[in-house]
C-alpha cells in the first residue's frame, strides 16, 4: 500500500523536475544561468490560473485532445515500476496496454491538432502519426526481448527479472535495446535530434507546432502530461539499464530518483551536442531503432 | 429447436423483399415491410445463435435430396459463433436503408436492393449451418449472386457496372476453386459430408491440397492480400449499408469456411500455421499501407477490411501453429483472437461504412479533401465515426484493443515457448505494432479531414444531421462497440465453446480464454481511465470557472485571414508516409509546371492504384487478349456459324465411336 502510495506521488510531483534539469543541463553547456530548475513548476502553474482562448473552428475534440492525453499517461505510469518496488497495477498483458495507452493519447492529441484547421498543426499531426510507425514496433520488439529474458508478460517482472538473474548471455540483448529504447525515448518526448522544443519555426516542429492553439489551462495539461511522459519512459529505460550499474540493489531504492535526474541530464548533454536532424532523416534513425531492438530478439533465439 | 428458429429466420429473410415485387403500388408500405421482415429474421436468428452458443441446440437435421445424394444442417458453437454478425448487419442494414435509399428517392432500384438483401442474409446464413458440401455452395451461390445485385444497384453509373462484373469474376473463380476442393473431399472420403476427416486418415499430401484449395477459394471471398483486388471497388461504388454487410459480414464467411474447412483437416502441418500467419502479415501490413494513400473515404474504409481480415488471419495463424505443435494455450489466444476480431470487424467496420453513408448523403461527396468540418454540422455522426475510429485502430478501452490483445499474448507466449514460436513473434508482434499505429496514422488523417477543422466546400458546410432512422443504427453498432470492449469477459463462453468446436477431431482440449487471460482486469482498468478523465475535467471546471474561453481565429502565425482551404489535406497529411512506403505504392503525383511569369490557375492531384487489379491483372489480361487475337475470325455473331462449331465438335466426339485404335493396331501388325 505504502508503494502504491509513494508510486502515485512520485509519478505525479516528480515530472516537471525532468525538463527543468535538461534545461538546466543545456544553460550549463551554453555558459548561462538559465532558469531556474523548478521553473517548469511555475509555468505550469502559471498556465492553470490563466484565462484561455479558443478558436472557433474547434468541437469538443480540441478540449478532449490534452485531458485524454493526460489520463491515459497517468494510467500508464501505473503499470511501470519504478525502482524495486512493483507497479500498483500489473496484471499478464499489461505492457501492450501499456503502449496502446500511449496511442490513445496520440489519437487524440493529433485529433486536436486538426481541430484546429491550421496548416503548422496539421504539419506537426502528420509527422508525430508517421514517426510513431516506426518507434512503436521498436518499443514492442524491445518488450519481446525482455519477455523472452523473462518468461513473463507483465511489466513489472519483465523489468525487475534481468537485474535478479543477470548473466552474460543477456548483456548484449538488453544492451542493444537500452540503445533502441533511448532512440525511442528521445522521439515520443520530442526531444533533439527528432524535434527541437526550443526552436523557433512552427514548420520545423513536430510537438509544439500540435499544440499552438491551446492556450491557459489546456496548455499547462500538455506541460504536465509531456513532462510525465518523459518520466514514463524514463522509468523504462533505466529499469534495463540498472542490470549493468555497481550496487544495482542499492540503486532500486531511492537512489532511482537521483538515475531519473541524472538521466535527464544526459537527455540535456545529447540536446547541446547534436543539432536536429532533417525531417526525412528522421524515419532512418527510428529504423536504426527499430533494428537494434530486432537484432536483440534475434540474438536470444538461438 | 435453436436450429428451426435459425431455418425459419432463413425463410422469413429470403421472403422479406417479395411483397415489394408483387404489390408495386403500395411500395412504401413494402419498404417498411421489409424492413420489419428483416428485423423479425434477425431477432429469431440471433435468439437461434444464442442457443446454439450456449450448447443448448446441438442438433443437426437430415434430408433427402436425390440429386446431390442427401443434405444436412446443423447448428454448433462455430456456426452459432458466425450467424450472429450475419444477423446482427443483416437486421440493423434495413432500419438504416429506410432513411438512406429510401423508395420514394431510389424509385427504380430500391425494390431489387431490398429482394437482394434478404437473399443474401438468407444465403449466408444457410451456408454457415451447412453440413454437406453442396448444400454449402448453394449457399454461397445465393450470397455471391446476390452480392453481386446489389453492388451493381445503381448498375446506371459505369463504375459501379465494371465493380460488379469484377467482383463476379472474382467470386466465381471462387467457387471454382470450391468445386475443385469438394470433388478432391468427395473422392478422398467418399462424401460429401462436412465431418472432420480422422488423425492421419488423409496422407499428408492430400491435406496439403486441401489447405491449399480452401486457402485460395476462401482467400479470395475473404479478401486476402494478393487475392483482394475486387474489394476495394466493390465496397466503395455500392450503396453504403450494402458497403456494410460486404464488408462487416460477407467477407466473414470467407473466414468462416477457412475455419470450418482447416477444423476439417487435423493434421495440418505447422508450416501452414507459418504461412497463414505470414500471409496475414502481409495482409495486414499492406492493406493498412494503401488505405493512408486512397482519398476516395469508401475506398479507404475497403483497404481497411483487407488490414482486419489480415489480423484475423494473424490469428487463425498462431492457433493452426499451436494445434499442430500441441499448444492448447496458443490455439485458446490465436483462435480466440481470430474469432473476436471477426465480431469487432464486424461492429466497428459497419458502423464507419453506415458513418460514411451518411457523410455521403448530406455532403455529395466520398472525396475526403472536399469535405471537413462536419462534426459541428452532424455532431452524431462525428462522435459514431470516432467510436468506430478508435476501435478500429485497437485503441483502449474499446473492442478492437481486446482482440488484438490477446493475438498479442498468443504471438508471446509462442516466443517464450519454442523456437518456431520466436519466429513467429519475430515477424508478427512489429508488424501488428506496425499495423495499429498504421490504422491510426490513417483514422487520424479520416476524422481530421472529413469531420474536424473548417468545412473545404460549400456541400459540406451546408450538410445536415441525417435521420433518426440512420442514427439509430450506428448507435447500436456504436454501443456494441463500447460494451464488448469495456466488458470482454461475456464474449469469453462464447470464444470457448467454438473453439472447442473447432478442436473436435484433434484429441486436443481447448483451454478456457479465462485461464490464459485475466479478462477481469479490462472493466476495471476502463473505469479507472474514465475516473481520471473525469477527475481532470472536474479540477479544469473548479479552475476555470471564473474565466470562460474566449472565442477566436485559429492562430496562423500572425496571418489575420485563415481560409478553409489553408488546412492541411487529406493527401498533404498522409504524404510523408506515403513517400516511406513508395516502394509498394507507387503514387502517382500530377503536377503543374510553373512556365511563364503570370501562370493561370491550374490543379495538381495524385493518386495510388490498386496493386494487383490495376498493374497485374488488367495488364496480363490485356496481354492475353492481344495473343488471342487471331481467335476473333471465329466470332462472326452469325448463328449459322455457331449451330456448324456444335455440329464440328460433335462429329469430333462422335469419332471416338470409330475403333480407330483397332484400326492402328491392324496396320501396324500388317
Amino acid at each position: 500500500m505504502l508503494d502504491t502510495l509513494i508510486h502515485i506521488a512520485v509519478l505525479l510531483v516528480v515530472p516537471p523536475l525532468l525538463p527543468g534539469v535538461i534545461a538546466k543541463t543545456k544553460a550549463w553547456f551554453a555558459g548561462r544561468d538559465g532558469p531556474p530548475l523548478l521553473q517548469p513548476y511555475y509555468d505550469i502553474a502559471k498556465c492553470l490560473r490563466r484565462g484561455w482562448v479558443v478558436s472557433e473552428t474547434t468541437t469538443w475534440i480540441f478540449l478532449a485532445g490534452p485531458i485524454i492525453t493526460l489520463a491515459a499517461t497517468l494510467l500508464a505510469g501505473l503499470m511501470v515500476p519504478l525502482g524495486r518496488a512493483d507497479a500498483p497495477i500489473a496484471f499478464t498483458g499489461d505492457l501492450i496496454l501499456f503502449a496502446y495507452l500511449f496511442g490513445l493519447a496520440r489519437f487524440f492529441t493529433t485529433s486536436a491538432a486538426l481541430d484546429t484547421g491550421s496548416a503548422f498543426e496539421g504539419m506537426g499531426a502528420a509527422r508525430e502519426v508517421t514517426f510513431a510507425c516506426l518507434s512503436e514496433p521498436a518499443l514492442f520488439f524491445a518488450f519481446l526481448v525482455l519477455a523472452k529474458i523473462s518468461g513473463a508478460f507483465s511489466l513489472t517482472p519483465m523489468l525487475h527479472a534481468p537485474a535478479a538473474a543477470f548473466s552474460a548471455g543477456i548483456a548484449a540483448p538488453l544492451i542493444l535495446i537500452l540503445i533502441g529504447l533511448f532512440i525511442v525515448l528521445l522521439a515520443e518526448t520530442c526531444r533533439i535530434p527528432v524535434d527541437d522544443p526550443n526552436t523557433h519555426l512552427e514548420l520545423t516542429m513536430i510537438h509544439e507546432a500540435m499544440v499552438l492553439d491551446h492556450s491557459g489551462p489546456l496548455f499547462g495539461i500538455i506541460l504536465y502530461a509531456a513532462a510525465m511522459k518523459m518520466l514514463v519512459l524514463g522509468t523504462l529505460v533505466l529499469q534495463v539499464l540498472v542490470p549493468f550499474l555497481p550496487g544495482r540493489e542499492v540503486l532500486r531504492g531511492p537512489l532511482f530518483l537521483v538515475l531519473l535526474v541524472a538521466l535527464a541530464g544526459v537527455i540535456g548533454v545529447v540536446e547541446s551536442v547534436m543539432a536536429r536532424l532533417k525531417m526525412r532523416h528522421v524515419p532512418y534513425l527510428l529504423v536504426g531503432a527499430l533494428l537494434f531492438c530486432g537484432f536483440g530478439f534475434i540474438l536470444l533465439i538461438r | 429447436m435453436f436450429l428451426f428458429l435459425i431455418l425459419l429466420a432463413i425463410a422469413m429473410a429470403a421472403v422479406s423483399g417479395l411483397p415489394g415485387f408483387v404489390l408495386r403500388r403500395s411500395a412504401g408500405g413494402c419498404e417498411r415491410l421489409a424492413a420489419a421482415g428483416m428485423v423479425g429474421a434477425a431477432c429469431a436468428g440471433l435468439a437461434g445463435a444464442a442457443g446454439g452458443m450456449l450448447g443448448l441446440g446441438r442438433d443437426a437435421l437430415a434430408f433427402r435430396w436425390p440429386a446431390i445424394g442427401g443434405g444436412s444442417v446443423g447448428l454448433d458453437a462455430l456456426s452459432a459463433f458466425f450467424l450472429v454478425p450475419i444477423f446482427l448487419i443483416g437486421g440493423l442494414g434495413p432500419i438504416y436503408g429506410l432513411g438512406y435509399w429510401p423508395h420514394r428517392r431510389h424509385p427504380a432500384n430500391g425494390r431489387r436492393l431490398r429482394f437482394f438483401w434478404g437473399m443474401l442474409v438468407a444465403g449466408m446464413a444457410l451456408l454457415v449451418i451447412a453440413r454437406h458440401a453442396m448444400i454449402f455452395l448453394l449457399g454461397w451461390e445465393l450470397m455471391a449472386l446476390s452480392a453481386f445485385f446489389l453492388v451493381s444497384t445503381e448498375d446506371h453509373h459505369p463504375a459501379s457496372r465494371q465493380a460488379g462484373w469484377i467482383y463476379l469474376i472474382a467470386t466465381h473463380v471462387s467457387t471454382l476453386v470450391l468445386f475443385a476442393l469438394f470433388a478432391v473431399w468427395r473422392h478422398v472420403t467418399g462424401t460429401f459430408a462436412m465431418e472432420p476427416a480422422a488423425p492421419q486418415a488423409l496422407g499428408q499430401g492430400v491435406t496439403n491440397l486441401c489447405m491449399g484449395l480452401a486457402w485460395v477459394g476462401f482467400g479470395v471471398k475473404a479478401g486476402v492480400m494478393p487475392l483482394h483486388f475486387w474489394l476495394p471497388g466493390a465496397h466503395a461504388n455500392a450503396p453504403s449499408h450494402v458497403s456494410a454487410i460486404m464488408s462487416g459480414v460477407v467477407i466473414k464467411t470467407g473466414i468462416y469456411g477457412m475455419v470450418r474447412w482447416f477444423a476439417l483437416l487435423p493434421d495440418a502441418a505447422p508450416a501452414w500455421g507459418a504461412l497463414v500467419l505470414l500471409l496475414g502479415v502481409l495482409s495486414g501490413v499492406l492493406g493498412v499501407v494503401f488505405a493512408i494513400g486512397q482519398h476516395d473515404l469508401k475506398r479507404l474504409l475497403a483497404y481497411h477490411s483487407v488490414e482486419n481480415i489480415g489480423i484475423i488471419l494473424m490469428g487463425l495463424g498462431v492457433a493452426l501453429l499451436g494445434r499442430a505443435m500441441q499448444r492448447p494455450e496458443w490455439v485458446t489466444l490465436g483462435f480466440g483472437a481470430c474469432l473476436f476480431h471477426v465480431w469487432n470487424h464486424s461492429m466497428f467496420k459497419p458502423l464507419l461504412f453506415f458513418c460514411a453513408g451518411a457523410v455521403t448523403q448530406a455532403a455529395r461527396t466520398r472525396q475526403m479533401d472536399r469535405l471537413g468540418g462536419l462534426a459541428t454540422r452532424m455532431p452524431w455522426t462525428a462522435v459514431f465515426f470516432l467510436v468506430g475510429a478508435v476501435a478500429i485502430c485497437g485503441l483502449p478501452p474499446l473492442n478492437g484493443f481486446v482482440s488484438e490483445w490477446l493475438l498479442y499474448l498468443g504471438l508471446l507466449k509462442g516466443a517464450t515457448d519454442t523456437a518456431g514460436g520466436a519466429f513467429a513473434a519475430l515477424i508478427g508482434v512489429p508488424a501488428l505494432a506496425m499495423i495499429g499505429a498504421l490504422a491510426l496514422a490513417c483514422f487520424v488523417k479520416v476524422a481530421g479531414a472529413v469531420f474536424l477543422g473548417a468545412p473545404r466546400t460549400r456541400s459540406a458546410g451546408t450538410a445536415r444531421e441525417v435521420a433518426l432512422c440512420e442514427r439509430v443504427p450506428m448507435a447500436v453498432l456504436a454501443v456494441g462497440c463500447v460494451g464488448v470492449g469495456v466488458w470482454p469477459s461475456v464474449v469469453a463462453p462464447a470464444l470457448d465453446a467454438a473453439t472447442g468446436c473447432w478442436l473436435q477431431g484433434t484429441g486436443l482440449d481447448a483451454m478456457p480464454l479465462a485461464r490464459a487471460v485475466p479478462l477481469g482486469v479490462i472493466p476495471l482498468l476502463a473505469l479507472m481511465l474514465v475516473a481520471c478523465v473525469a477527475l481532470i475535467v472536474w479540477r479544469l471546471r473548479c479552475r476555470t470557472a471564473v474565466a470562460a474561453p474566449r472565442r477566436s481565429l485559429t492562430w496562423d502565425c500572425g496571418y489575420a485571414r485563415p481560409d478553409a482551404r489553408m488546412q492541411y489535406t487529406a493527401g498533404s497529411f498522409a504524404r510523408t508516409l506515403v513517400l516511406l512506403f513508395r516502394g509498394v505504392l507507387r503514387p502517382a503525383e500530377h503536377r503543374p509546371q510553373v512556365e511563364t511569369l503570370f501562370p493561370g490557375p491550374t490543379h495538381a492531384h495524385s493518386h495510388v492504384d490498386e496493386a494487383v487489379l490495376d498493374r497485374v491483372l488488367v495488364p496480363a489480361g490485356r496481354k492475353i487478349e492481344g495473343a488471342f487475337a487471331w481467335f476473333h475470325r471465329f466470332h462472326r455473331g452469325l448463328t449459322q456459324h455457331y449451330v456448324l462449331y456444335v455440329l464440328a465438335v460433335l462429329l469430333v466426339f462422335l469419332c471416338t465411336l470409330f475403333p480407330f485404335r483397332h484400326m492402328v493396331s491392324v496396320w501396324l501388325k500388317q
